[in-house]
């Protein structure tokens, strides 16, 4: 009893101690992650340079990144905290940096290019952006220039907004059996092509909402063997446009990994409709849509919102086409970036290189997300 | 299940008389009418217990032999067979009897698919009733169902049913006008009516002009209806395609005010073309 007592007093007076020790003398690496001191290697080559702001900008250590910098005089913190992040609520709002690269592109005695290519984790899966740096001699270190990616901005203006859009009033509890409901959207698919790949199978096809009412739209696919048992049941998840508007179509892609095409004797096809509200605006307009031919064969182009709403994040889908119409391969985009009334931006979406010599054509279609809104 | 056994019990009754069995001391109605009043005649002396039991009803009443027991209005509703228990001081009694839909339609279950359609398709228009006493039996004798379709210019298609083990059935065709179509359904006195949408078809015709707006094209199709002249309602998409060469603008446009319109940037040379859904319009060569 006696022998406790004196061991729980020798731990209480230790742990008085370390604590005292550790915050009257921390050690360097902790004091850098409370702020207090920068514990990077100093920005003796170009490399370093671009390294310690990639670290700068993983910790969330903005002032101490915009520091780094040798041309802020030409925009200030926020303009470069809002270049990473964004200024309106977008995918990159809540995302952190998980990792970064450094490349050396060229280099003389006193200024040097280096590419930094940045990976974001978001909610929507990964997202990469690159960027190239021009980094110059200053005194006996190196720092880094920022390329400012400055974004026309929006006049500040009144857009008339006369949007369509569909409620729905479902059948109350109070009504009996056999009352009428409101009818599903009819939709159907209209193309289907399976494919195997060396991941396993995947289900290409385009799905079309026929109705005269906006549908939410997904699709299951079961493969069977050729005794007619079912082998694996798989749903298209996000590789489609759920909302279809009246008439419009989406492509989707359902992936069966380690599934072989040789054992599959037929394949059942179920696509579902909902009822759901939605609105018909905002229209996204792609432009300059171009096929890039391998190595890193990709389809490029401009998302252009035509109407007076930010869309938030943007969701591109590509349709690839063989010369006969038929479908070769579905990729897709997430933009990380809200998209503007009237402004344009970019998009890319890689294609397999051995499918890239089969495409000849492409359709593309878009998905908006507002936040606080609907689909 | 209680349906399958209505079905069993009343095929056997059919119409039949309403007539009396006899049991030892119990003299049993054949049938009795859901929710009329009836009774049952006990022979011999003394005090017995007289159960009746059926499809979710149980009656029980003290009763002196030799008498007869009568049962008000309301007392047995729900159709199918009854057993009747007598226990007095001697060995118990038994029999049975039917207890049959009410006479008159009280209430049709009234089906009627799609609520929502396209103008002009054969037989697309469901509607199937099952007919209802007031006690929410379902009548299984003959009974003339009419059904009648009319659409907004008040054009009616008309139709008489005698169902079949309580239900009938029809099919109408969707007429080429748009709009809210009433669908009724009538049995006696009781009547029900659905409503069915038709919507405009696929669009017939489409069509788009072309013309210099500033630095861009402003593409407009014009009305849009489909082949039975019906315009085809705001918020179908619309899509506008522009190639040139290797490059391709696109542009999902709602319908808004019966026509679709957007401004886009289109290089001479390019050809615009325009579709909706599986449905293609005119191409035109986009030159300065």
């Amino acid at each position: 009893m006696k022998n406790g007592i004196l061991l729980a007093a020798a731990l209480i007076i230790a742990t008085v101690v370390l604590i005292v020790i550790g915050t009257v003398k921390p050690i360097p690496s902790a004091e850098h992650f409370a702020g207090e001191q920068n514990l990077l290697p100093s920005s003796s080559t170009p490399e370093a340079a671009v390294r310690n702001l990639g670290d700068e900008i993983s910790l969330g250590h903005w002032a101490r990144a915009y520091d780094s910098l040798a041309n802020k005089t030409q925009f200030s913190e926020d303009e470069f905290i809002h270049d990473l992040t964004g200024y309106y609520a977008n995918l990159r709002t809540d995302a952190t940096l998980n990792s970064f690269e450094v490349r050396p592109l060229h280099a003389t005695e006193n200024d040097a290019e280096m590419r930094l290519t940045l990976h974001w984790a978001t909610v929507l899966g990964p997202s990469e952006s690159t960027r190239d740096l021009h980094v110059t001699r200053v005194g006996d270190h190196w720092a880094p220039e920022w390329p400012l990616d400055k974004r026309p901005a929006v006049p500040p203006q009144v857009i008339p907004v006369n949007y369509l859009r569909w409620d729905v009033i479902y059948p109350g509890p109070g009504d009996d059996w056999g009352v009428q409901g409101v009818e599903a959207p009819h939709v159907r698919i209209v193309d289907m092509r399976p494919v195997q790949r060396a991941e396993g199978v995947v289900i290409l096809g385009e799905l079309l909402n026929d109705d005269v009412v906006p549908a939410y739209v997904s699709v299951t696919a079961t493969l069977q063997s050729k005794t007619g048992k079912a082998l694996a049941t798989e749903d298209s998840f996000d590789k489609i446009s759920h909302v279809l508007l009246p008439k419009q179509v989406t492509p989707f892609l359902i992936d069966f990994p380690d599934a072989t095409l040789s054992s599959v004797g037929s394949i059942r096809m179920s696509p579902f409709s909902t009822l759901v509200p939605a609105s018909a605006d905002p229209v996204i307009e792609i432009d300059n849509a171009h096929l890039n031919p391998a190595p890193d064969a990709s389809l490029s182009g401009e998302l252009m919102n035509e109407s007076g709403q930010i869309v938030n994040v943007a969701h591109v889908l590509g349709t690839f086409y063989d010369k006969s119409g038929q479908v070769v391969w579905i990729g897709d985009e997430y933009i990380d970036r809200a998209l503007l009334p009237q402004t344009p931006q970019a998009f890319l979406i890689h294609i397999p290189e051995d499918l890239a010599r089969n495409v000849s054509s492409q359709r593309t279609v878009v998905s908006s997300f507002e936040y606080g809104g609907v689909l | 299940m209680r349906l399958l056994a209505f079905f069993a019990s009343g095929l056997a009754l059919g119409v039949a008389p309403l007539a009396f069995a006899q049991s030892g001391n119990l003299t049993l109605p054949k049938a009795v009418e859901a929710g009329a009043a009836f009774s049952i005649a006990t022979a011999g002396s003394g005090k017995a217990t007289l159960y009746i039991a059926g499809l979710g009803q149980v009656v029980k009443r003290q009763v002196d032999l030799g008498q007869t027991v009568n049962f008000p209005v309301g007392t047995l509703y729900s159709a199918g067979r009854y057993v009747v228990v007598l226990q007095g001081d001697q060995e118990p009694e038994s029999g049975e009897f039917d207890v049959v839909p009410a006479k008159g339609v009280a209430e049709l279950s009234f089906l009627a698919r799609p609520s929502r359609l396209p103008v002009g398709l054969h037989d697309a228009i469901t509607g199937a009733v099952y007919v209802f006493d007031a006690y929410k039996n379902l009548m299984v004798a003959p009974t003339p169902v009419s059904f009648e379709l009319s659409g907004p210019s008040g054009a009616a298609q008309k139709r008489t049913v005698v169902t079949r083990f309580g239900a009938a059935w029809t099919e109408f065709d969707s007429t080429a006008r748009q709009g809210a179509d009433k669908f009724v359904a009538n049995a006696g006195a009781a009547s029900t009516r659905r409503v069915i949408s038709q919507v405009p078809g696929d669009p017939c015709g489409l069509t788009m002009t072309a013309k210099r707006d500033g630095k861009q094209v402003e593409l407009q199709t014009a009305p849009i209806r489909d082949c039975s002249g019906n315009p085809v309602p705001d918020g179908e998409v619309v899509t506008f395609t522009a190639s040139f060469g290797d490059d391709q603008s696109t542009a999902d446009v709602p319908i808004k005010g019966g026509i679709a319109k957007i401004d886009m940037p289109i290089q001479d040379g390019a050809l615009i073309s325009v579709a909706s859904g599986v449905v293609m319009g005119n191409q035109i060569r986009w030159e300065k």
